[in-house]
């Protein structure tokens, strides 16, 4: 028994269906239990007033739009070393997932950049990088839908995605040196002196949890439709043959 | 490796078209600049750094998809797939020449053009070694991209959304040498950084540039 055998596409079927149905109700729990408690349960910041209460939804979108792109260098690094199929199909079934991500962790952002900076957009070096990810991301599924062969395609977005890893570490890098930012530090490092309050803090890691099961709920089923699709794919081949 | 990148050369000057066309662009979007912004010469002499690369970089990106698909349309690709020569070593010279007759003249033609948008005199030094040092890494970047995108009927445009955001550290860096040494300022951290970008994709890309093309040969 090894955790190979769930990359044969039959298996994984039949081990995530069950599953998935947990997922996605802990999912919906978890964000209804920490939003509402984000929103309505703790107190206003002093200093930030309510606007505070974006925080629920832009940090852990944010991190999820980093950690998706480091789960598909690893899905995509299985495919190329292992070839399971199962793994390039969950690369390509996260991309539009980790973009959406990107896309409301820099929406959020400029949401509560308005009233705190006074304004949408500045060229800081974190929201600079978030551009800079949200073009990767774009690139990314623009060349997964443009090769019509799936194993070909699957295998130069790998390469892209290794590649691409590299250059959006350099371009972090990069963007510091260029620009000192406006945007505060860390705020759930584990080092806790430069962490939030605990008030704000409970109901953070609950909505993270929502969010966490909320990307595997959706990579299941955006993995488990791109197999079917090519299973349907492959009977019409057969049929017309 | 030195036949192959003699073929390319003598292909790149003799067929026409790429060679020139490159130096033309970068000198009209520098010309473009000003009926942009405005005629005045403090704003023009503040942007002119980054004006200038953003340009080389455009005009490096223009020739890209022609680095392999010419040899791919009349089958010489795979012959050289099959030579004895490592696809690495072909990525390599094929990077390589894409610079000399891109990266190359556009070095050499920027400070002229930097008179036109009122460059610091300081600058032109900062600008020519900038260039020179981080267009090589242009040229192996965009033929990593042509390696992905050969096998397509319209790479071109795919070609460009997937090579700029590879470009951006390169651009960071090769900007701010310039804006540094306009400045006044030690722009040696700066250009030291963009050796480095240079060198490191000399010796990675060629691996990734080769593994795209064998996927594309397939």
């Amino acid at each position: 028994m090894s955790i190979w055998e769930y990359a044969n596409p039959k298996k994984f079927i039949a081990t995530t269906t069950p599953v998935l149905p947990w997922v996605m109700w802990g999912a919906g729990l978890c964000l209804a239990v920490g939003l509402v408690w984000g929103f309505f349960f703790t107190p206003d910041d002093y200093r930030q007033g309510s606007t505070v209460k974006i925080f629920y939804l832009h940090v852990p979108s944010a991190m999820m739009a980093i950690n998706i792109w480091v789960m598909m260098l690893v899905t995509s690094l299985i495919w190329l070393i292992r070839r399971h199929h199962v793994s390039a199909l969950a690369a390509k079934a996260a991309a539009p997932i980790g973009i959406v991500m990107t896309l409301m962790a820099l929406f959020t952002g400029a949401v509560w950049g308005q009233p705190m900076w006074g304004t949408w957009w500045a060229w800081d070096p974190r929201l600079t990088s978030f551009l800079i990810l949200f073009l990767f991301y774009l690139g990314y599924m623009a060349l997964w839908t443009a090769i019509e062969d799936d194993d070909t395609a699957a295998d130069l977005t790998s390469v892209l995605c290794i590649v691409g890893s590299v250059f959006a570490v350099l371009s972090r890098y990069a963007v510091n040196f260029w620009n000192q930012g406006l945007h505060q530090g860390a705020s759930l490092s584990l080092d806790a002196e430069e962490n939030v309050a605990d008030v704000f803090w409970y109901p953070a890691l609950v909505c993270i949890a929502g969010f966490v099961l909320l990307f595997v709920g959706l990579v299941i089923l955006r993995t488990q439709t791109e197999i079917r699709l090519r299973r349907a794919r492959a009977l019409q081949a057969r049929m017309t043959a | 490796m030195i036949a192959l990148l003699r073929r390319d050369l003598a292909l790149a000057v003799r067929a026409g078209g790429g060679f020139g066309l490159g130096l033309a662009f970068f000198l009209i979007v520098i010309v473009l600049v000003p009926f942009g912004v405005g005629p005045q010469s403090d704003l023009l002499s503040r942007i002119a750094p980054g004006i200038l690369w953003v340009a080389a970089l455009l005009a490096a990106l223009l020739s890209l998809d022609r680095i392999f698909a010419l040899d791919f349309e009349d089958g010489s690709l795979p012959l050289l797939a099959t030579s004895p020569l490592p696809l690495e070593a072909v990525a390599l010279v094929k990077g390589l020449a894409h610079w000399l007759t891109t990266g190359l003249p556009l070095t050499l033609a920027a400070p002229a053009l930097g008179f036109l948008l009122h460059l610091q005199p300081g600058a032109y030094a900062f600008l020519l070694v900038s260039l020179a040092v981080g267009t090589p890494a242009l040229s192996m970047i965009g033929t990593f991209g042509a390696a992905l995108t050969v096998g397509l009927r319209r790479g071109g445009l795919l070609l460009s959304l997937l090579v700029l955001p590879l470009y951006i550290p390169t651009l960071i860096f090769g900007a701010e040498a310039v804006r540094r040494g306009a400045d006044g300022f030690s722009a040696t951290t700066a250009l030291v950084l963009l050796g480095g970008i240079t060198l490191g994709t000399f010796a990675l890309l060629p691996f990734a540039t080769a593994a795209a093309l064998r996927v594309n040969l397939r």
